[in-house]
């Protein structure tokens, strides 16, 4: 589904990414671990083609498409989605404003907002004096609504309590297909089988793996991916263990 | 009108306002033709009911407590449908209570600058509106200035006293006719919120093009009373140059002031509130909005702290949305007791990037996601206006939008 091929990305003048590949394929839910600073946000903003995230070489494949110059609104249309780590605050446009200007499906906005516990929040400017948590379900309701094929998570957990993480991971499983939400009368098996959506999460705890099951993890340290291709779980292990430092080793 | 009046409005009618383009008020014509009176605002002519609701101002008079035209210089039309209500033009007014003469050129001076005195010498013609003690108004009362003649001087003289306990709502739509380019209106309006008493005044400007706006507004707000104002420009006009001023007298007295303002290319908008707090806890608040798509916006805000215990905060956001055009916030803070709370906040600029790309990652063009960005701008429901006003308002934008993105 996503292709990223020998990625070089700059951000103000300065290179960030320095040669990232990477192959998502549908229905895989990715995760990208690494230290602060080591380039997850610019590769995500590069998928999703922001203007400060300049590619400098290397290219972009999404559904086949190479789309490393198309502007974000297109790239949202042919199906990525992203959520916001610290998205901007909207004054004056109510969150069920945004929400009905983005919504192509005639999806039951108030049926999504309700387990997200936004309900109330639907009349409220987008993000204004919303706390931690409400920012990031707000985050997940939007991409709800969008409904993409393939999902950017930028620290979904982050600044979030666990009773909200637990309520943010059942949103990614709604998002990713897991958990039932795809085909609700079905096994295991068919349900893994038929699932489409594909995912890509950042995470520094690791806390949204106790509520989704990710299949693949990656390092991004210093701009180039290491220990890529692992089990999450494994690899958090590892890092907790050895620190980041150690990835530098699977980089010879 | 008093003789001494009479002598100081003489003496003041070369006194030009402070940093404002100078303007011949002789170029204008004043007086006028005059309009017959109508006893009912449906005799209007369809086209002028139209360009009137642009301003707020309803014909039908559904949802209305009342109604107040001047057209040209002529008070067109005065009615109320509600009990201890009343609305008359100001000459009139003055005529019936004695008292009021009192409260008339009491607020504004009138050798303030060239158009205070040259509104006092042209007369009273504004209008006279008053809630009773304890009188409640259910909806809105409704005041339209409206010029029809190419060129004409507009000068209008307007008193709005708010009894005790007393609660009362005023739009005042100020509009042309929609073949008329140029023009020039002065407003002188006196402003009293007694004890206890609410009055919530709305004012919508939606002049022509070429037309010079001078309004002056002075109020003053009792002991317990509140006084809210809304501005809403957000059509191409010459030159607007106005800066209403509140004092708050009364202990726990409140004002609030929110406006709205869009330039346009060759518009210049010098406009900006000011208020006193000279009671005990005593609180203001001013919120202005500004948005340019090529005109001079200068948006000026001052809160007074005069008395310990008072409260202030002054909010300006200035949206640039052409290359050129300018806009100039000057926000002021000034305390003269220990013991006041003043703050304020100003920001101006482009919309910022990382708004845009926020709702295009969300499937919205460029063009839509700014178009959303400067509707949440411009939005007006912190106002608090009635349903189908907010509804007009919220079409006016909508029209800007269209006609100028």
């Amino acid at each position: 589904m996503l292709r990223v091929e020998d990625l070089y990305v700059a951000v103000g003048g300065k290179t960030i990414l320095r040669g990232v590949n990477l192959h998502i394929k549908p229905g895989e839910t990715h995760v990208l671990f690494g230290p602060n600073g080591s380039g997850k946000s610019t590769l995500l903003g590069a998928i999703m083609g922001f203007d400060r995230y300049q590619v400098t070489s290397g290219k972009i494949f999404f559904k086949g498409k190479d789309i490393t110059s198309l502007p974000v609104n297109e790239r949202a249309k042919l199906g990525i989605g992203i959520s916001f780590q610290r998205p901007p605050v909207l004054r004056g446009v109510s969150l069920g404003d945004l929400l009905q200007a983005t919504d192509e499906k005639e999806n039951s906005i108030n049926e999504l907002a309700k387990p997200l516990n936004l309900v109330s929040f639907l009349e409220r400017d987008v993000n204004y004096g919303f706390s931690g948590g409400e920012v990031k379900r707000s985050e997940m309701l939007q991409l709800l609504v969008q409904n993409p094929d393939l999902v950017l998570l930028d620290e979904p957990e982050s600044g979030v309590d666990l009773e909200n993480i637990a309520i943010i991971g059942d949103a990614v499983n709604r998002l990713l297909q897991k958990d039932g939400y795809h085909k609700p009368v079905c096994s295991r098996r068919e349900a893994k089988e038929s699932r489409r959506k594909a995912g890509l999460i950042i995470t520094h705890t690791g806390y949204i793996l106790d509520y989704v099951a990710a299949d693949i993890g990656h390092v991004l340290y210093d701009g180039k991916l290491s220990c890529t291709g692992m089990n999450p779980r494994e690899l958090l292990g590892c890092i907790s263990k050895l620190g980041y430092a150690d990835c530098t080793r699977c980089l010879a | 009108m008093r003789e001494e009046l009479r002598q100081k409005a003489l003496k003041a009618l070369n006194k030009y306002a402070l940093g404002e383009e100078e303007i011949d008020i002789a170029s204008f014509e004043a007086g006028g033709k005059e309009h017959p009176y109508l006893e009912s605002i449906q005799e209007l002519p369809e086209e002028e009911k139209k360009d009137m609701l642009v301003a707020g101002v309803d014909a039908t008079e559904k949802e209305r407590a009342g109604t107040f035209i001047l057209e040209d210089n002529s008070v067109i039309h005065a009615s109320v449908f509600q009990e201890g209500l009343e609305v008359m033009g100001t000459a009139e007014a003055l005529d019936k209570y004695d008292w009021l003469h009192e409260l008339c050129w009491n607020l504004v001076e009138v050798d303030r600058d060239k158009y205070t005195a040259k509104a006092a010498l042209e007369g009273d013609r504004g209008y006279f509106i008053r809630a009773l003690p304890g009188a409640k108004a259910v909806y809105p009362l409704q005041a339209c200035m409206f010029i029809g003649r190419e060129g004409l001087l507009q000068s209008a003289h307007n008193i709005i006293i708010a009894e005790e306990g007393s609660d009362l709502n005023i739009i005042t739509g100020c509009t042309t006719a929609r073949h008329v380019g140029s023009g020039m209106h002065i407003g002188i309006t006196e402003i009293y919120v007694k004890k206890n008493a609410k009055l919530t005044f709305t004012m919508i400007h939606n002049w022509g093009e070429e037309v010079v706006v001078r309004p002056r507004t002075v109020s003053v707000v009792e002991e317990g009373g509140t006084y809210l104002s809304n501005y809403i420009s957000m059509t191409p006009v010459r030159t607007v140059q106005m800066y209403p001023t509140t004092y708050l007298k009364g202990k726990n007295s409140v004002a609030r002031y929110h406006s709205i303002i869009v330039g346009y290319p060759n518009s210049d908008i010098d406009v900006g509130s000011q208020v006193v707090l000279q009671g005990e806890g005593s609180r203001a608040e001013i919120i202005a909005r500004s948005l340019t798509k090529g005109g001079r916006i200068v948006n000026r805000g001052r809160l007074v702290g005069e008395k310990e215990g008072a409260k202030g905060h002054l909010e300006c956001r200035g949206l640039m949305l052409a290359p050129e055009g300018v806009i100039y916030a000057v926000p002021e803070l000034e305390a003269r007791v220990d013991g006041v709370e003043l703050s304020h906040e100003a920001a101006v600029g482009k919309i910022a990037q990382e708004e845009i790309e926020y709702l295009m990652a969300r499937g919205l063009t460029e063009d839509e996601a700014t178009a959303m960005i400067v509707r949440g701008f411009l939005n007006v429901k912190i106002m608090g206006l009635p349903e189908e006003l907010d509804a007009e308002v919220q079409k006016a934008i909508a029209m800007s939008d269209e006609s100028d993105f």
